[in-house]
Parts: C-alpha cells; sequence; structure tokens
C-alpha cells in the first residue's frame, strides 16, 4: 500500500519550467545602497525609501526566528539579489507590449491576461519576478470606485492611501522576515474598496518566481471601507531549481466597519524533487485587521507547495462583534515541511473566530498546525471555534498540532478539537467492495476529509484545489 | 528586579557546603549524580518566560528569595498532629516525612507486608541497595527542567518503595510531606522512587501538606517504574500553604503490559508548577492522568504533560479539568509524542476550565506530535464560564443562583475526583471541594 502512495506522491511538478527572457536585476547582495536602488527603479517618493531603510536597520537588530517545527540550511541573505524584472524598452502602456514570452509564461500557467479570453469574470494582477505585468479589468473596477493596481503604481497614483494603511496591520519591525519584507519588497496588488461597494468580480493576483538566485518579496495590500465588499484570490508557482529561492511576502488587510474580505490562496510554489532538493522558501506574514464594528475577515489557503512553509494568516478582532475565519488544507509530500496556522486576537465585544484546519502529510514530510487562540481581558462575550484534523499516509511522515489558548476574560467560551488519524482499511475496503478503485477510494475520502474547507473556496480554485490534491496524493493507495 | 545569577550561585555554593555535610555519607554513585546535577543546573539556572515550556509561569517567587535547604530544621510535631492527614485504610503503612525529612517517630510502617520495601531512601541508599543505584535519577532527565536538576543535586530523602514479583498490596501505601513552622524560607527536596515489579499492583498516595502559612517551598521529584504485567496508581494531592511554591516531577517508565494510573489534586500554595511525564517503553501499556485544581485568590498552577508513545499498541487517556476562582490562573499543556514506529496508538486528551469569576485566566496548550501513521489520536480542550442556560435551568426548579453555580461546579469537579478508588480519600477532598464552593459561594452572596 505504501510504495503505491508513495508512487502517485511523487508525480512531477507541473509548473517546473522557465522562461527566457532577459532580466533586469540587482547584484545579489543586502545593503542601504541596493535599497536605495530599488527605490530608484521603482521611482519611489521620499517616505517610502525612509520607511524601507528604517525596516531594514531594524531587521540588521531582528534574529531569524527558530521556534517553528522546520529544519533548513541557513538563508544566506548576501547571496540573494532582491530586484528581477524582465527586460522592458519603455514604459508599458498596454498588455500588447508586455513581452510575449511573458505573455505565453501566464497563458501557459492556465492565467487570463487577455480579457477576451477572461474566465467568467476575474480580474488579474500578474506578477513576475519584482514586477506587475499585467493587470486587468482596470476601468470596469475604475467605474465602480474599485481600486486594483500593482503596488508601484498604487505608490504614484494614490500614495496618500498607500502612506495611511501601509504597515498599519503589519509593521516594519514585526518580525524578522517581515522587517526584510518592509526594506526590499518589490511589487503585489494595492486594492482599495470604497464606501457601500460590493466589488463586481473577484480580484486576482497571480505570482511567478522565473529568475534564478532571487527571491520574491511581494506587499498586498487590501483595504475594505465602510460596508465594502471584496473577495481576492492569490496562486502562485516558481521553476524546478536545485536551488532554494526564498519568498517572504507580507500581506496586510484592512475591513472597516461593516466591511468584508474573503482572501484565498492556493499556494503551489515548487516544492523540491523527492530527495528534497531544492524547493521554495515559504516565509510569509499575513495579517487581517477588523478596524471597524462587525468586520469580518475570512482567509482560506490550501497549501500544496513550497520546501517549508512558515505562514500564520492571522485575524485581529479589533472593532466589537467582528468576525475572524480560517480555513485551510495543508498538504506535503517528500521532504516537504510546513508550519502554518492561524492567530485569532480578540480584543473588542461579542468577537467570534472559527478555526478548521486539515492537514495531509505523505512521504517523509512533517506538516504542523500551530496556532493561537488570544482573548483579551475586555473581550466580552468572545466565541472560539477551532477544528485540526490531520491525516497521516506513510510511516514516514509526521504531524504536528500545537494550538495555544490564552484566556484572559472569563466570560469567553472557546473550544478546541484536534484529531490524528490515517485512512481506515476497512474505509477503504468498503469502497473497493462498492466497486471503486482503491485510488479513487483515497481520493474521496481525502476530498472528503478536506471539503469544509474546500467549500469556503470561490468555484474556479475549489476546482483546482481539488485537482491539485489529485495530483500531490495519487497512487497513495496500493 | 531579579537578582537570578546570584541566586544561582548561592545554590551551587549551597551545594558545596551540603555535599561535605548534610549530605554526605552516601556512596559514591549517588553523589556522582548530584554533582553531575549542579553543574546541569549552574549552566542553565531558573528558566524564563522566554523559555517556551515556561512561557506561562513566572518562577520571581523563586528567584527572588534565597531559600534555605530545610534539612536543618528539626521542628517538633506530635502524632496527633499528624494522625488527622493519615487515611485509615493503610494507615499503619504511612511514611511521613517533616520538612523534606523521614521521621521515624511519626511513621507507621507495621502493616507493610512482608516483602514489600517502604522506607526512607537515604537509608535504603546508604544500606548498598543495588535497586536504588539501578533506578535512582535514570527517568527523570536533569535537562527537562531546571527544578529536576536542583532536585537531583540535592537528593537526600525521600521515599523507596518496592513492590516485589506478584505482591498485590490491598491498602494504599502513603507518603505524607508535611512542612511545619520554619522561622525562615527554607526548601525541601523530597525526591521518591517507586519501583512495582512485575506482575505486582499497588496503589500509593503522595500527599504535600503546608501545617504554616509562611514563606518555604517544596521541589518534589517522583520516579515511578512499572515493570511487565504491574499496575501503580499513583494518587498526588497537593495541600501546600497559602504563600508556599510547589514545583514537581512526577515521572513514570512503563514496560510492557503495564498500567500506570495518576489522579493528581491542586489545591494549595501560591504558586505550583507540576511537570507529569509518563513514557510507554513497553508494547501493550496503558497510562491514565487525571487531574483537577480547584484554586482562588491569586494561585497559579501550572501543568506541564508529556506522554510519550515509544512502543506500538499503547493506549492513554488524559483528563484534566480546572477551576478558577477569583484571580487565580490555571496552565495546561499537554504534549503527545507518538514515536516513529509506535503503531496502534490510541490516546486521548481532554481539558476543561471553568472560569468563576472576570479575573481568572487560563491557558490551554494541547500539542500533540505524531512520526507513526496507524494511530488514533484526539485532543479537546474547552474553557469558559459556567453555561448560563444550565444556571437558569435550575433557578427556574427554584435554586438559589450561587446554590446552583455551586452545584454546576461541583459537577465538574467530580468528574475527577470519581476516578479516586480509594473511598476515604475521595469522601475528603470531596469535602475539601465542597468548603472552598461554599466560601466562594459567601463571597459572592456578600458582594451583590
Amino acid at each position: 500500500m505504501t510504495s503505491s502512495v508513495e508512487h502517485h506522491v511523487s508525480q512531477p511538478y507541473k509548473y517546473g519550467w522557465t522562461t527566457e527572457v532577459e532580466s533586469d536585476r540587482v547584484p545579489a547582495g543586502l545593503n542601504e545602497d541596493i535599497i536605495r536602488l530599488i527605490s530608484q527603479k521603482k521611482e519611489e517618493p521620499e517616505w517610502l525609501l525612509e520607511w524601507r531603510l528604517k525596516a531594514f536597520r531594524n531587521w540588521l537588530k531582528l534574529t531569524e526566528p527558530s521556534w517553528a517545527n522546520v529544519e533548513y540550511e541557513p538563508v544566506d541573505y548576501q547571496a540573494i539579489s532582491y530586484y528581477a524584472a524582465p527586460k522592458k524598452e519603455k514604459k508599458l502602456e498596454s498588455l500588447d507590449e508586455v513581452d510575449p514570452k511573458v505573455l505565453e509564461t501566464f497563458n501557459k500557467l492556465g492565467i487570463p491576461l487577455e480579457e477576451q479570453k477572461r474566465l467568467a469574470g476575474v480580474a488579474v494582477d500578474a506578477v513576475f519576478d519584482s514586477v506587475s505585468v499585467a493587470t486587468t479589468f482596470k476601468e470596469k473596477l475604475a467605474e465602480h470606485g474599485v481600486i486594483f493596481l500593482p503596488f508601484s503604481e498604487a505608490v504614484k497614483q494614490h500614495p496618500d492611501l498607500v502612506r495611511e494603511y501601509l504597515g498599519s496591520v503589519v509593521p516594519a519591525t514585526d518580525n524578522f522576515f517581515a522587517a526584510l519584507n518592509s526594506a526590499v519588497f518589490t511589487d503585489g496588488s494595492f486594492v482599495y474598496v470604497p464606501k457601500g461597494v460590493r466589488c463586481p468580480m473577484e480580484l486576482s493576483t497571480y505570482f511567478r518566481i522565473n529568475a534564478a538566485a532571487t527571491g520574491q518579496f511581494e506587499r498586498t495590500l487590501i483595504v475594505a471601507d465602510e460596508g465594502a465588499y471584496v473577495s481576492y484570490l492569490e496562486g502562485c508557482s516558481a521553476p524546478m531549481r536545485d536551488e532554494n529561492q526564498l519568498h517572504a511576502a507580507v500581506v496586510e488587510l484592512v475591513a472597516m466597519k461593516d466591511a468584508e474580505i474573503k482572501y484565498s490562496t492556493v499556494q503551489n510554489w515548487y516544492p523540491g524533487d523527492e530527495n528534497g532538493k531544492g524547493g521554495i522558501y515559504n516565509f510569509v506574514t499575513k495579517r487581517g485587521d477588523c478596524r471597524g464594528n462587525n468586520a469580518k475577515i475570512s482567509w482560506t489557503q490550501v497549501e500544496t507547495g513550497s520546501a517549508i512553509t512558515w505562514k500564520y494568516p492571522s485575524c485581529l478582532l479589533t472593532g466589537d462583534n467582528t468576525v475572524g475565519e480560517f480555513y485551510s488544507v495543508a498538504v506535503t509530500n517528500n521532504h516537504q515541511q510546513a508550519d502554518t496556522g492561524t492567530k485569532m486576537i480578540h480584543i473588542g465585544k461579542n468577537t467570534r473566530s472559527t478555526i478548521v484546519s486539515k492537514g495531509i502529510s505523505a512521504g517523509k514530510s512533517q506538516n504542523t498546525y500551530r496556532g493561537q487562540v488570544k482573548i483579551m481581558k475586555r473581550a466580552e462575550g468572545a466565541r472560539n471555534f477551532s477544528q485540526c484534523d490531520s491525516m497521516l499516509i506513510g510511516d514516514k511522515c509526521g504531524a504536528h498540532t500545537f494550538p495555544y489558548i490564552d484566556v484572559r476574560n472569563s466570560s469567553a467560551i472557546m473550544e478546541h478539537e484536534a484529531t490524528t488519524s490515517k485512512i481506515g482499511e476497512d474505509q477503504i475496503f468498503y469502497c473497493q467492495q462498492r466497486g471503486l478503485s482503491a485510488e479513487d477510494a483515497v481520493s474521496m475520502i481525502v476530498n472528503g476529509f478536506c471539503k469544509e474547507v474546500f467549500r469556503e473556496l470561490p468555484m474556479e480554485f475549489a476546482v483546482e484545489a481539488q485537482n491539485l490534491l489529485g495530483i500531490s496524493l495519487e497512487g497513495s493507495v496500493g | 528586579m531579579t537578582k537570578e545569577p546570584e541566586i544561582r550561585d548561592e545554590y551551587v555554593a549551597d551545594y558545596e557546603a551540603f555535599s561535605r555535610n548534610g549530605g554526605s555519607g552516601v556512596p559514591q554513585w549517588f553523589e556522582d549524580l548530584r554533582r553531575a546535577a549542579i553543574s546541569q543546573f549552574s549552566a542553565t539556572g531558573f528558566p524564563t518566560t522566554r523559555d517556551e515550556r515556561w512561557r506561562f509561569t513566572n518562577v520571581a517567587r523563586l528567584k527572588d528569595t534565597k531559600f534555605a535547604l530545610a534539612n536543618g530544621e528539626r521542628p517538633t510535631l506530635s502524632l496527633g498532629e499528624v494522625k488527622q492527614h493519615v487515611l485509615g485504610a493503610g494507615a499503619d503503612q504511612c511514611l511521613v516525612f517533616l520538612n523534606g525529612r523521614y521521621s521515624k517517630e511519626l511513621s507507621s510502617i507495621g502493616g507493610i507486608p512482608q516483602g514489600v520495601l517502604a522506607g526512607s531512601l537515604r537509608d535504603v541508599a546508604n544500606s548498598g541497595s543495588k535497586r536504588v543505584e539501578r533506578h535512582l535519577a535514570k527517568y527523570a532527565k536533569t535537562s527537562d527542567s531546571p527544578f529536576t536538576a536542583l532536585s537531583t543535586a540535592f537528593m537526600s530523602d525521600g521515599a523507596f518503595v518496592y513492590v516485589p514479583q506478584n505482591t498485590i498490596i490491598g491498602e494504599p501505601i502513603q507518603l505524607l510531606f508535611l512542612t511545619a513552622s520554619a522561622g525562615r524560607p527554607v526548601v525541601a527536596h523530597p525526591r521518591n522512587l517507586i519501583v512495582v515489579d512485575r506482575n505486582a499492583a499497588a496503589s500509593v498516595v503522595e500527599s504535600h501538606i503546608g501545617l504554616v502559612d509562611g514563606t518555604y517551598w517544596t521541589n518534589a521529584v517522583t520516579e515511578a517504574v512499572v515493570q511487565e504485567n504491574a499496575r501503580l496508581h499513583l494518587y498526588r494531592v497537593q495541600r501546600e500553604g497559602g504563600e508556599a511554591s510547589h514545583t514537581a516531577t512526577t515521572q513514570s517508565h512503563q514496560r510492557r503490559d503495564s498500567s500506570f494510573a495518576l489522579t493528581t489534586i491542586e489545591l494549595g500554595s501560591a504558586l505550583s508548577r507540576h511537570d507529569i511525564n509518563a513514557v510507554l517503553a513497553g508494547q501493550g501499556a496503558e497510562c491514565s492522568l487525571y487531574g483537577l485544581t480547584q484554586i482562588q485568590g491569586r494561585q497559579h498552577v501550572d501543568h506541564h504533560t508529556t506522554i510519550e508513545h515509544a512502543r506500538p499498541h499503547c493506549n492513554s487517556w488524559e483528563f484534566f479539568n480546572g477551576i478558577y476562582d477569583d484571580d487565580s490562573r490555571g496552565v495546561f499543556t499537554g504534549r503527545i509524542v507518538v514515536h516513529p514506529g509506535a503503531q496502534q496508538t490510541d490516546s486521548k486528551q481532554t481539558n476543561n476550565n471553568l472560569l468563576l469569576s472576570k479575573g481568572a485566566r487560563a491557558d490551554s496548550q494541547p500539542q500533540l506530535e505524531i512520526y507513526a501513521d496507524d494511530v488514533k489520536c484526539t485532543h479537546g480542550a474547552t474553557l469558559g464560564p459556567i453555561d448560563e442556560k444550565a444556571l437558569f435551568y435550575l433557578q427556574t426548579r427554584g435554586i438559589e443562583a450561587e446554590a446552583a453555580r455551586n452545584l454546576l461546579t461541583y459537577g465538574f469537579g467530580v468528574e475527577i475526583l470519581n476516578r479516586i478508588e480509594i473511598a476515604e480519600l475521595r469522601d475528603q477532598l470531596d469535602q475539601l471541594v465542597h468548603v472552598r464552593l461554599d466560601e466562594g459561594a459567601e463571597r459572592r452572596r456578600a458582594g451583590k
């Protein structure tokens, strides 16, 4: 049984090719001059450069965290090139001027950049290495007052908005990787949904790492003003390389009074080969702030890629009656290591949070759920429900659960449940007896296991997620 | 401000004096264990809240006061004063320790069955027993906790219980640790070793009772070895004085098909930290841990449990309930580790916490670390106030609010008390729980 599972798990990574484009990159290394150079290339205002430099000086004082349940070769931060962009002759005016090779890359990945070929109304911002190459539906969104721009464009067009919210949820001093990102971040998306507007379509950003010996440091900032609603999707992939590449992103969400933000991720960075060589180090800080009363932030993530994942999408439930949700499926295989989970910080009254986490480990991987639910002293009537289930496939992998529950208000009610199990032989036997192949049975059971999370995903993503899961677990039963 | 480094040096200096005087006259292997332990402690010092295992428990109380070794203190206590703490069942197999030191006069060991050894660890070690040498300090690792290191360094007395093969002891063996007046802050490091040999069965009651209100510290370590097909039920009652600190490690090591149960009740002391480490080192072994904490005022109780499934086909159950009133604070960390190859593990852990007042606080960290695939592991934790609907229901039936609150709280505590198989002990603890509940209700009524 195990050998077949392993066979299935060793499916090649589909997105591992590279695109031959000439790239414009800064020399490897990290110092104030590099940061000035990046800032200059992006034609940034003075305040942003100052902000970056401050973050950098702070980063120098921080040490890399070691508490996560992952092991990896230390990263040489001086060996990375912090900026790489496809070379271009002049400023891009329209999609026609984008390097066709880059366009082809996204087409190959199934990301529609040409609006006529669009999937049912999803606006896409495509980020290639350090720069955004195309953003679709800008005009249509503008009609509704929705701003959806590459981060560097937003800095130029809406400096006041960016300045007001940048770093207000994840301060530049927050942690080692957030500080690094704040110093060197290159591109990402900026979304602003004005008061009372329900964003007419799903917004999506696709991140692609292409150049070697670089890292990707994107920054996403989404602001939903009073009563607004937005659903945002994020996808990613990278070529197969023997070196480990670093991806240290920061995502900030701000939901004002009565606003709702739904943030979905399908993370499929290159996970390394079956011997654990290569792969992306995915060290990400994601945090949302339910700043106004009755706001809601919902995180949904499907994590299948990356050699190392270190990611805790969190919610600050600052306003009264705010709601935070976290739905996660994390699949690890071969030598992948994932330490992921969430933080729910209940600050306002009658705040509610739900955590549903499903971990599947196969091969020699280690899959850890680490989460914190903190109920502050004045969070009267707070309510939390957490459920963390793990599934093990094979006897060389590990599944771990580390929830931290910290209650400082006695009116809070909180429940936590966790289970760990394998797919029951009797379950498979039952399905086989009904004429299903063992593989179909496993896929059905695994999909059932993840269903609670998948149903939170927007439709296109749910299909993609199920396919991804199928790929990473094919052949896992024999 | 903590004076930690100086205090640490003082303990090291104390150790030097102790090994020359009070602690002398022990076999070389015993002395070697102590010496290794003090160098371990001197390297780490006291834990801080930056240390992951100590995040929620601040031991400043222990770092900022210098405690003198209690061994030198010889308070007098009459048999009558001791008697009220001795259970009727097995009253003639009761070892009494006063300020950490075995008291022959106060103990009553006439009923200990032939072949069973129960006595002062110090006496047995000095008599050249190989059994003590084989097991002592072999399970509780000094690197796990600075307090275990300190206990091992100052190891001088405690109980040694050995139950030989095929022996079943009906009545519990009682180990009574009393702290009486000391005039200055003192620390005792009682050290116990319980070995239950093949096919034997026994129960042991370990009670820590404070007879004074002053500041003192008990740092206890108990190692329990349960051999093949043997059974041990260990009861642990912590009723230290209100200003006392209590740190403890209970370490069990089980062989094939053995059964070990620990029921621990925490009621006393200002600061209590109990590390429970259970190792299932033989196939088919079973381990159950039950805990009840009921505290008030500014009391702080921290349970840190680890169950290691090192072999296949082992089961473990863990139930810890906490009742927190006033400004008290409870911490629970429950780790379950399933080693590679420990297939067919079945493990269940539950931690429920009841917060009775606004100021009460609880932290719960259930943790699963699993390296085998064919296992069934679950944990659950709840935290919250008394269910308002249940309270309302009882009130509609004519039960006064505070009485109803107490009924519900008692129901929460009795889940654990019912695990106690010694009727007299259960009744005694039941009584103590009730007294506390009534006091709490009185306070609330007066406050309204």
